[in-house]
């Protein structure tokens, strides 16, 4: 567990993060929280010869909210989503998913920014970024480009992001209506064995709009349209949550390991679907 | 005498001897970041070990080429086989009778097996240098599956050993097999299974995990070339023991090594054994001269240090059509990995896995157990639990459920009927032991009362019925257990390690101004024994507890011990502690009468004094008199106030308990919920209950963590599955459930406090209590046995086969 030997960077600027980006190539990383990326260093899974410590470059962080547009720098914690007043009106989805990733001690330091650009199926903040219609900003030697969320992830810690580019902020709109984060995990700082993100609205007793994305049950998140689509028009009723699960499952493609086999994951991933459903029509 | 005057009372509560519950003194540096592990120790000039460790769980080492690791700048020793072999140190003898490779010789047989011993000028230097040492592996096949490696054709494993040649505790059977260990009447047991009304039988699996302390085991070696002595700080349970190894071993003098346990963060007998770690770092301090730190990271505490349990437990139990149980058979298939390493007494290959007819009153029992090699690292530990009893408590707690099943009749009811009646103590059991007290309906019947048992049991069948209609996708277990344990090992007439008794010691000091010193051949790894030890010797010798330091584990200063792990501290050194304080005591008393002027008969112990008979205003404190031992002519009588006592305990003792687990299950995810777990615990005496409700706690909290998932679990190439503290499974607070801890109280007759050891009692009765109630909730849809670990999957999965999910 001691790394290999690397070169510390600690930037002011985007610019001159960039700049060490450019010159390394692919034997540089930039770190946010670290708590993907420096495990995987002492792991000596991960040989970074030039890590980029982004805490000291300014305009990474904080989290602002202008009329329905919500927009939160990439260096910001997970507690500071948690305890943010302001989000938890606007998108409480956030909030609820944010408690439910591994410990305080980790939500101190870890970040958005590293949770979703690291591209590890297993955080929980893509398939949340998908359900939201989320943006990410990337800055790069060429400017900056936005990338949606739902575009974003290509496989396992694969991402539409290039080498020399850095994830600065998200962006999405305000929610509206029900919503819910519904995690099965073994214990505190687990990867989910399942989750889904659910947002629904309402007008009067008919679904208007349904968003559907899950989290680990499959090498990159899933946002699943057919779901989606299949509530909107409905009234939620049992068989329409019913065939919302038989969509989102066709969707999926989960993988054996040390949670148990795939059987059992399709079958965990569609009661948890069914449960954030069912939550989310509760609070729309 | 005046208003002043404290009164007898006053007196006793100043003392905050047995019964208070006293703060743990150990703690205050604790909760500081003050404590002082093997980590800290820094010393001049140190250097840094680090192993290379084997990718494959079998494998040929066709060759080892260090030099691009001896290149690197800092790197001053890369040790291999060859080097230790002039020394005969490339093997070491286990506490099992066996022997176990310190670094791979020719061959590896376990992931994560040590290779080769890298030292350098710092840590991170040492850990680069491990990647450049090339080794070239031939792969070989590989047995994970003890049943598997007991077939005929298997690959052999052990290739030093002579097959067919005898092994440490008599034939073997099969080039791969380790011993056939027996206890009890074969015939006499299959009889009364065969002519039994009612028979059942089941295969209980204890699945493998490891005791994973909180510290990672380690030490620091530093030979002075000078003055010949060498000084080893590390992480031991029994300090003296292997200050005696590291003698054998080495040919150093044993006055010439002092081994030091300082501060120990948790062993659960993970640091009971003697690891390649130890070896390297004192080889490497002797070749270089220089002092050689090795620590241990979690991934190779995890992966090659002593793992626990493993034991495939094949059951017979037989009983009347009333539920009297007739017979007991059990056979173990126990997986013991590439070395017999097991940490037990030498004459027990399998522990005292033969307490497993329990707290019931079997008539005749058979036990035996085959010890088989395998591709999985070495161990067996008693992880938290005297030896090899928690797979017994597991074991025969399993078996009653599944009779209770067979005989359609309420398995509370059934232990009722079978328990060892308190008339019947002391109790010869039919394997052998003799339980030296117990009052098991008592405890029982208090139990049941507290959760409302028969309530329980209602609401239990409601919610099936309500299940059945489609109402609820939860089911309720109840987890009933009645546990008796054997620890305090033990009698050295047939306890000993390594051909030591397994006695232990105290030795007292009694300073002149009435303060006073204690050293014990134990060490705590947390227990608290500064607080509990200082408590027992108050009580006997009438100084304040605050007022006495205890002192364990440096093998310069503390009397010979054998160490601490099967809850043997308080039954052994406790009673040392007991038994040097009264001697203390009988000496005070001659100087008492001296003082006042009266014969020695004339005059009495009262608390923390002698007073003269008939005249308790006449009286000299011990304060007092260890002034006067120390500063006045005593005719016949030695000056000062020392005493020493070894113990040789005439018997184990018996705590028992009776615990109770109430929880629901998701049938659909497979999650649980703990809605109560009570555990009552008889331990004796109880010497601190502040300091024995924690220990509850914490073992209660490592039984749920081995019945609900943890497990050291392997791929059939013999890769380990679950190295990292992401898939092996260490509860925190969110995961641990309120706990409601209760009591009785029966002495064990023959300890001199009457203290019998509880630090190990939650575990070993935890775990059948939670794995009861996994199991007891399916029963009414026709489950008998589910194996541990009860995670998300395997629950489901029992669900699944169960047809409850449509």
């Amino acid at each position: 567990m001691i790394p290999a030997a690397f070169e510390y960077h600690r930037p002011k600027n985007v610019q001159d993060a960039i700049g060490i980006l450019v010159e390394h190539g692919d034997e540089a990383r930039v770190l946010a929280g670290g708590h993907s990326l420096i495990p995987m260093m002492k792991l000596r899974m991960a040989a970074i010869e030039h890590l980029v410590d982004l805490q000291d470059v300014d305009g990474l962080s904080g989290i602002s909210i202008d009329g329905g547009r919500i927009t939160i720098g990439a260096m910001t914690t997970q507690h500071e989503l948690i305890t943010h007043d302001g989000l938890a009106t606007a998108a409480p989805i956030l909030r609820e998913a944010a408690l439910q990733i591994a410990d305080p001690q980790v939500r101190y330091v870890g970040t958005i920014g590293g949770n979703v650009a690291n591209g590890d199926p297993g955080n929980d903040m893509p398939g949340l970024m998908q359900c939201l219609d989320a943006s990410f900003t990337l800055v790069g030697p060429d400017g900056t480009r936005e990338v949606a969320a739902r575009d974003f992830y290509e496989a396992a810690y694969m991402t539409e992001r290039s080498d020399e580019e850095i994830l600065t902020a998200i962006s999405f709109n305000a929610t509206a209506g029900g919503y819910s984060y519904e995690k099965q995990k073994r214990k505190i700082g687990d990867y989910a064995t399942a989750a889904a993100a659910v947002l629904l609205q309402k007008d009067g007793d008919t679904c208007t709009g349904a968003s559907i994305a899950m989290t680990n049950l499959s090498d990159t998140p899933v946002f699943s349209e057919a779901a989606g689509a299949a509530l909107t028009g409905t009234s939620v009723g049992k068989a329409d949550i019913e065939a919302a699960v038989a969509a989102a499952l066709s969707d999926i493609d989960p993988t054996e390991d040390n949670r148990g086999p795939v059987e059992f994951k399709r079958h965990v991933a569609a009661v948890v679907i069914a449960r954030a459903i069912t939550r989310a029509w509760s609070r729309a | 005498m005046n208003d002043l005057t404290p009164t007898r009372e006053e007196r006793t509560a100043k003392l905050k001897g047995l019964g208070t519950s006293r703060k743990r003194v150990e703690d205050v540096r604790f909760t500081q970041g003050k404590g002082n592990y093997v980590d800290d120790v820094k010393l001049p000039g140190m250097l840094h070990g680090d192993f290379v460790r084997s990718p494959y769980a079998h494998a040929r080492v066709k060759s080892i080429n260090i030099d691009a690791a001896m290149a690197l700048p800092g790197v001053i020793a890369v040790l291999t086989a060859k080097d230790l072999e002039p020394l005969s140190l490339h093997w070491m003898p286990t506490l099992a009778g066996d022997k176990q490779m310190v670094l791979a010789d020719g061959k590896v047989l376990f992931q994560g097996q040590e290779v080769a011993f890298v030292v350098a000028e710092d840590r991170y230097i040492a850990a680069d240098a491990v990647e450049l040492v090339e080794v070239d592996y031939e792969e070989l096949p590989v047995i994970t599956d003890p049943f598997k490696a007991l077939e005929p054709d298997a690959t052999v494993l052990r290739e030093d050993l002579e097959p067919g040649a005898d092994g440490a505790h008599g034939p073997r059977k099969h080039h791969n097999h380790i011993f056939l260990w027996e206890e009890g009447d074969a015939e006499a047991t299959n009889q009364a299974i065969d002519s039994a009304e009612v028979v059942a039988e089941e295969m209980v699996y204890y699945h493998r995990t490891h005791p994973c302390p909180l510290e990672t085991c380690g030490s620091v070696a530093s030979m002075d070339k000078v003055n010949g002595k060498l000084t080893l700080w590390g992480t031991f349970q029994a300090p003296h023991v292997v200050r005696t190894v590291a003698s054998l071993l080495s040919g150093i003098e044993e006055h010439n090594i002092r081994v030091i346990s300082p501060d120990i963060g948790g062993g659960f007998g993970n640091k009971v054994g003697v690891y390649p770690g130890y070896v390297c770092s004192i080889v490497a301090s002797i070749v270089t001269g220089r002092p050689v730190k090795w620590i241990e990271d979690r991934m190779d505490n995890l992966m090659a240090t002593a793992f626990a349990r493993d034991y495939w437990m094949k059951g017979k139990i037989s009983a009347t059509k009333d539920g009297k149980i007739t017979g007991l058979h059990c056979h173990v298939t126990a997986d013991h990995g590439a070395f017999d390493a097991c940490a037990d007494p030498t004459k027990f290959p399998a522990g005292f896995f033969h307490i497993c007819t329990g707290s019931y009153d079997i008539p005749v029992a058979y036990v035996g157990v085959d010890g088989v090699y395998t591709n999985k690292a070495p161990g067996g530990v008693a992880y938290r639990c005297s030896f090899r009893v928690t797979e017994a408590a597991y074991f025969i707690e399993r078996m009653i459920e599944v009779l209770a099943i067979e005989l359609n009749m309420d398995a509370a009811e059934l232990r009722r009927i079978n328990f060892i009646r308190k008339d019947q103590f002391p109790y010869q059991s039919a394997l052998g032991w003799e339980y030296d007290s117990g009052d098991y309906h008592t405890a029982w019947d208090k139990a049941l009362a507290a959760v409302g048992y028969d309530d329980l049991r209602k609401e239990q069948a409601a919610q099936v019925e309500a299940f059945k209609r489609g109402e609820t996708r939860k089911l309720l277990g109840i987890g009933l257990t009645h546990f008796t344990e054997i620890v305090g090992a033990g009698p050295v007439k047939n306890c000993d390690i390594l051909g030591m008794g397994m006695f232990d010691s105290c030795e007292i000091r009694i300073h002149p101004t009435g303060s006073a010193i204690a050293r014990l051949g134990t060490i705590s790894q947390g227990q608290g024994h500064a607080t509990t030890f200082a408590q027992i010797l108050a009580s006997e010798i009438g100084i304040p507890a605050d007022s006495i330091t205890i002192e364990e584990g440096d093998t310069d200063t503390a009397p010979y011990g054998l160490g601490t792990y099967g809850s043997r501290s308080t039954p052994v050194a406790g009673a040392a502690t007991a038994m040097a304080g009264r001697k203390i005591r009988a000496k005070a008393q001659m100087i008492a009468a001296y003082l006042l002027e009266v014969h020695d008969d004339d005059v009495e112990w009262d608390v923390d004094r002698f007073q003269v008979k008939g005249a308790p205003e006449r009286f000299k404190t011990m304060a007092e008199i260890a002034y006067a031992s120390y500063n006045q002519a005593i005719p016949g009588v030695e000056p000062g106030l020392e005493a020493v006592s070894y113990y040789d305990p005439p018997n184990m003792t018996y705590p028992f308990g009776a615990y109770i687990c109430v929880m629901e299950i998701d049938a659909d995810t497979g999650e649980h919920d703990i809605r109560q777990f009570y555990a009552l615990d008889d331990c004796g005496t109880r010497i601190n209950p502040m300091v024995i409700e924690g220990q509850v706690h914490g073992g209660l909290t490592e039984a749920l963590a081995i019945a609900m998932g943890q497990e050291i679990a392997y791929d059939e190439l013999g890769n380990v599955k679950t190295g990292t503290l992401m898939d092996f499974f260490l509860p925190t607070a969110w995961e641990t459930p309120n706990y409601t801890t209760d009591h009785t109280e029966t002495p064990s007759p023959h300890h001199p406090i009457g203290a019998k050891g509880v630090g190990e009692s939650p575990n070993v009765g935890g775990v059948p209590a939670f794995s009861n109630a996994v199991n007891d909730a399916f029963r009414a849809f026709g489950l008998r046995h589910t194996h541990m670990p009860h995670d998300h999957w395997r629950i489901w999965k029992t669900a699944n086969d169960l047809g409850l999910h449509g």
